[in-house]
């Protein structure tokens, strides 16, 4: 068994958390710069040259992208073969928690958390959403997502009838997209969640959204069809109009049962806050 | 190019601000976002005076991040304003003059502006940093129990917008669809 102490996993929890909300992927950058390249809508155009310049000045200053820091989204692989040394901590759980919280406080970032009904904030960023993988190695892996609400209020999930087939994925996509509008801060990175059940569709989205930036999927060229299609639409960048509505959309996809076919879609604003590392 | 200040001086000045013009905005704007326009429409339901005053003001759709040390303020970008247009009404009524966020807005809330002669300014979402650069102050004001989501009162020094709805009823969008 390899041995890992809680304080690393805290402490590297936090650099990432602040980090991400500091500077974007390198990936995301040049979309974005793409994009800007590619946009002839003058009002559109100024918005993609006002978002380059707020990329670098939160890089310099080293302040928050956007004022919502987001909330945590962890993807967490486990390796079986590692024992996690817990000293004062109850759990992995807590210790990811201790992470994100000793991150937003030191990184100065808004505490956006609240209990569902109350709506009281917790005050600390915390509970953040933590997704375990299990398997076989002897590390742990851990890919974080800070994912702004503007977008995530405006993601879809349906159950198709299997008979709808691709056009009805598409088409669903598609809606999906017009309807959220100016709202998700466009252009939008689109993660797509098809088969599985009810709640496996939506964490495949989520997850399609944590592979942006890879060109190796199985179904690359349908992807780049429906982000064709999307870009049609005109909506364009923060609503303004123009070519780019939407700078990448990636499919993870899961066997379902017989009678149906749930597809998800997950909207993430272009501030595609992300990063990953490894113990 | 075109620059406001805020609160109103007169009502006039609205009057050559049009749909789609790039604009400067300077002087003091308040923040509110969604729970404390609960609360202020909660406050005028039970017909009481609000803890703040909104006439010929205008507010700024945002939850900033916290200060950092040696700087003014945080990360501070529009929120998405289609959330805060069943809250609007009651507070045009009291004489609110401005509201600022991002994206589109329905279609009564734009009838709404035109009525009362208010404008809709729109700034850039996501660009919290930039946008940080514009703020020279800020000061809590009213329910502080909310956190980011407090009523602060900003003073800015050409502060960045597009205009989104003129007194005129007129609404940039409509221009931006094909």
């Amino acid at each position: 068994m390899r041995k890992i102490f809680s304080e690393e996993i805290v402490n590297r929890i936090c650099e990432t958390i602040i980090e991400i909300n500091y500077k974007l992927p390198e990936e995301v950058k040049k979309y974005i710069k793409i994009a800007y390249e590619n946009e002839k809508e003058k009002y559109s155009r100024k918005y993609l040259e006002i978002i380059l310049k707020n990329i670098e000045i939160a890089e310099r200053e080293r302040i928050p992208l956007c004022q919502d820091t987001g909330l945590a989204i962890i993807f967490a692989e486990i390796g079986i073969n590692v024992k996690i040394e817990k000293g004062i901590y109850k759990d992995l759980t807590e210790i990811i928690n201790k992470g994100v919280e000793k991150g937003s406080k030191k990184g100065f970032l808004r505490n956006s958390v609240v209990s569902a009904i109350e709506r009281e904030n917790t005050g600390n960023n915390t509970p953040c959403i933590i997704h375990y993988l299990v398997n076989e190695g002897d590390k742990l892996k851990f890919t974080i997502i800070a994912k702004g609400f503007g977008s995530e209020n405006k993601s879809r999930l349906k159950m198709l009838n299997p008979s709808e087939g691709k056009m009805g994925i598409e088409n669903f996509i598609i809606e999906t997209v017009e309807k959220a509008g100016s709202s998700p801060c466009p252009p939008v990175f689109i993660g797509v969640g098809i088969g599985g059940s009810f709640e496996k569709a939506a964490l495949l989205s989520k997850y399609a959204l944590s592979k942006i930036g890879d060109e190796n999927s199985k179904y690359r060229d349908w992807e780049k069809e429906i982000l064709f299609k999307i870009n049609k639409l005109k909506i364009g960048p923060s609503g303004f109009g123009g070519n780019v509505t939407a700078l990448d959309l990636k499919i993870e996809t899961y066997p379902t049962h017989i009678a149906g076919l749930p597809v998800a879609v997950n909207l993430c604003c272009w501030a595609h806050r992300m990063g990953s590392f490894e113990i | 190019m075109k620059k406001i200040y805020f609160p109103l001086k007169n009502e006039k000045d609205l009057k050559k601000l049009k749909a789609g013009d790039y604009v400067l905005i300077n002087g003091k704007i308040l923040t509110a976002r969604d729970a404390a326009h609960k609360k202020l429409i909660e406050i005028i339901n039970l017909k009481k005076n609000i803890p703040i005053e909104i006439k010929n003001e205008l507010i700024y759709y945002t939850g900033p991040s916290p200060t950092p040390e040696g700087k003014i303020v945080g990360s501070i970008g529009p929120t998405t304003s289609e959330r805060m247009d069943n809250l609007t009404i009651p507070l045009l009524k009291l004489g609110l003059k401005g509201t600022m966020g991002k994206g589109e807005r329905g279609k009564e809330i734009v009838k709404a502006f035109k009525r009362f002669k208010a404008v809709y300014f729109i700034t850039y979402g996501g660009c919290g940093a930039y946008l940080s650069q514009f703020v020279k102050g800020i000061k809590l004001l009213a329910f502080e129990e909310l956190g980011p989501e407090a009523i602060y009162q900003l003073e800015v020094y050409e502060f960045p917008a597009i205009v989104g709805i003129d007194i005129y009823g007129d609404n940039f969008f409509n221009y931006r669809k094909v």
